[in-house]
């Protein structure tokens, strides 16, 4: 029992950290229609910024989170206005290689700066547990858990509850309607991929104590958040959640069972399985993501 | 009437001034030379057969389209370079054809949606309370998903939306298109009386017999090009207008 606890409680940990990247994903997907296959490396800008403002000036990730996370959204808007809009509008293809063209470049131009070095990020949370209930949990990754959610639910109020979060959901809905209710659409882009990005770079700071750094590690994530995203239902932001929370759950336990390598077999076959019999995800809309004017 | 919509010589210039209008898609030209005006207070319609452009028309006016060639002038002032959603900003409101309505979201949070511009939102609680005692069958569904009200209530919600804007000038892209008879005459009704209740109005309709009896006056739109104008009365006595629109 005490085992299975521990279990869950790791998935759900690492469930949490996948959430963080999979709800900005899907919200740029359910918003913009794009597949912003560059996702993670802005995750990966954060890791960086985490080093450096550690390795230089001693700052520890939990403080320059606060500082990193702007810089990656004044990022995410320099992205959004020269290669995001830009593409949009245009055949799929080209706002597919606009994205994934942007992955390369980043994974490059970190290598280039950076080498392919495998860097890491130590402070006091790193390797530290508390103990819950007989279950033992890692501080780094218990904080990022709840930075999150956190996340996740302060993103939840703002679309459900504010006038301006209610304009971006109308995007997502109708484009060309919500331009006649007088909201600027390509506002709205802006700011969902500056925030999801954002989102993405804070993941990679609350990470750093936690995980290796390297110029392609966002790919080592990726699949594992499309898969979540559209396991959750794409564009869904509570889906997200549930999902990444429940990829981890497996991933532990499958991991745990039959060895790690296996761990990843199991949540693709959850995901096929779940595709079969609910093409549209947990929380998906059938149809939701041609709705688009 | 404001006096920035007054000429220099005194004579009102219309709240709408469309002027040798021309919009394609790609190779494609949808609009000829299309000049059309609406005065404050004036209800006008423009009919026009399947594909004639009288949805381009409207879009472009929006500024969902671009114009390539002519002007619009709005209130006196040229609105190219002027994106959609500030057109609406300014008044010019459009409600669409098919209704349009955010589908996930609830009645009122699409009504709420209406009054996003500053100068709407000013005044939502009493255009709300406006539109509610317009269109009764709204409030009772206020939490109901849009995308789950019937044909005649998303048209009554589109409706009720584009008045929350606080139109300078309304226009309407076919509100009764593809709903039953019954409802096509409820919708019909409503929309006389928007218009009766001094909201200045530009509408596309296939129900001509009915929409002559509340406008003043008419165009008609034939394969991109302007083909007819003139008053109500007028266009219900013309030859070409009966035959090809009144089934006469
Ligand atoms: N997005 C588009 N891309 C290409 N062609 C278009 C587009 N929208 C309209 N057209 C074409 O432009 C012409 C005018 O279309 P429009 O929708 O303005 O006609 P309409 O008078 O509103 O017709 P209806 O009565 O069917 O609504 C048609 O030939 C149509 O096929
Ligand atoms: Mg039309």
């Amino acid at each position: 029992m005490q085992l299975v606890l521990q279990i869950v409680a790791n998935g759900l940990l690492i469930g949490g950290l996948y959430a963080l990247l999979a709800v900005g994903l899907t919200l740029i997907f359910g918003v913009l229609r794009v597949v912003n296959f560059a996702h993670a490396e802005f995750m990966m800008l954060g890791m960086y910024g985490a080093y450096w403002l550690w390795s230089i000036y001693g700052l520890d990730p939990y403080v320059s989170v606060f500082l990193i996370t702007p810089v990656v959204f004044l990022l995410g808007v320099a992205v959004d206005r020269l290669v995001v809009q830009r593409s949009i509008g245009k055949p799929d293809v080209t706002v597919v290689f606009a994205t994934l063209g942007l992955s390369i470049l980043l994974q490059n131009a970190a290598l280039t700066l950076w080498r392919a070095d495998i860097r890491s990020v130590s402070t006091f949370a790193t390797g530290s547990v508390f103990v819950v209930g007989g279950v033992r949990l890692s501080v780094a990754m218990t904080v990022s858990f709840a930075a999150a959610l956190l996340f996740a639910l302060g993103l939840w109020f703002f679309l459900t509850r504010t006038m301006y979060g209610k304009a971006i959901q109308a995007v997502a809905q109708n484009r060309r309607a919500a331009a006649l209710m007088g909201i600027d659409v390509k506002r709205v882009y802006l700011f969902t991929y500056s925030v999801a990005v954002a989102a993405a770079g804070a993941m990679g700071v609350l990470v750093a104590p936690i995980f290796t750094i390297f110029p392609r590690v966002g790919q080592t994530h990726i699949v594992t958040i499309f898969v979540i995203v559209v396991l959750g239902g794409l564009g869904s932001v509570p889906g997200a959640v549930v999902a990444a929370l429940l990829v981890g759950i497996i991933r532990a336990g499958a991991g745990f069972l039959i060895g790690t390598a296996w761990g990843e077999l199991a949540y693709f076959a959850v995901f096929l399985l779940v595709l079969i019999v609910r093409p549209q995800g947990f929380f998906g809309r059938r149809g939701a993501e041609v709705y688009g004017g | 009437m404001s006096r920035s919509s007054r000429s220099i010589w005194g004579n009102p210039l219309s709240l709408l001034e469309v002027t040798k209008l021309g919009v394609s898609y790609g190779d494609m030209i949808a609009l000829h030379e299309v000049s059309v005006s609406v005065e404050e207070g004036e209800a006008v319609t423009v009919l026009g057969a399947n594909a004639a452009g009288k949805t381009t028309l409207l879009r472009a006016i929006s500024g969902l389209v671009p114009a390539r060639e002519g002007t619009i002038l709005f209130d006196g002032k040229p609105m190219d370079g002027v994106p959609a959603h500030e057109r609406v900003e300014r008044g010019l409101v459009q409600v669409p054809e098919g209704r349009l309505v955010f589908p996930f979201l609830s009645v009122e949070d699409n009504l709420m949606l209406g009054a996003f511009t500053r100068r709407a939102r000013a005044r939502l609680k009493s255009s709300l309370e406006r539109v509610y005692a317009m269109f009764p069958r709204l409030p009772e569904r206020r939490a109901q998903l849009a995308g789950s009200l019937s044909g005649g209530e998303q048209q009554m919600l589109a409706l009720g939306r584009g008045l929350m804007a606080l139109p300078r000038l309304l226009m309407l892209d076919e509100p009764s298109l593809g709903l039953a008879p019954l409802l096509v005459q409820e919708v019909m009704n409503r929309v006389a009386r928007i218009r009766f209740e001094g909201v200045t109005v530009l509408i596309v309709e296939q129900n001509v017999k009915q929409t002559l009896k509340f406008v003043d006056r008419g165009y008609v739109l034939e394969n991109g090009w302007l083909a007819l104008s003139g008053s109500a009365k007028e266009l219900g006595a013309s030859d070409q207008v009966r035959r090809a629109y009144l089934g006469m």
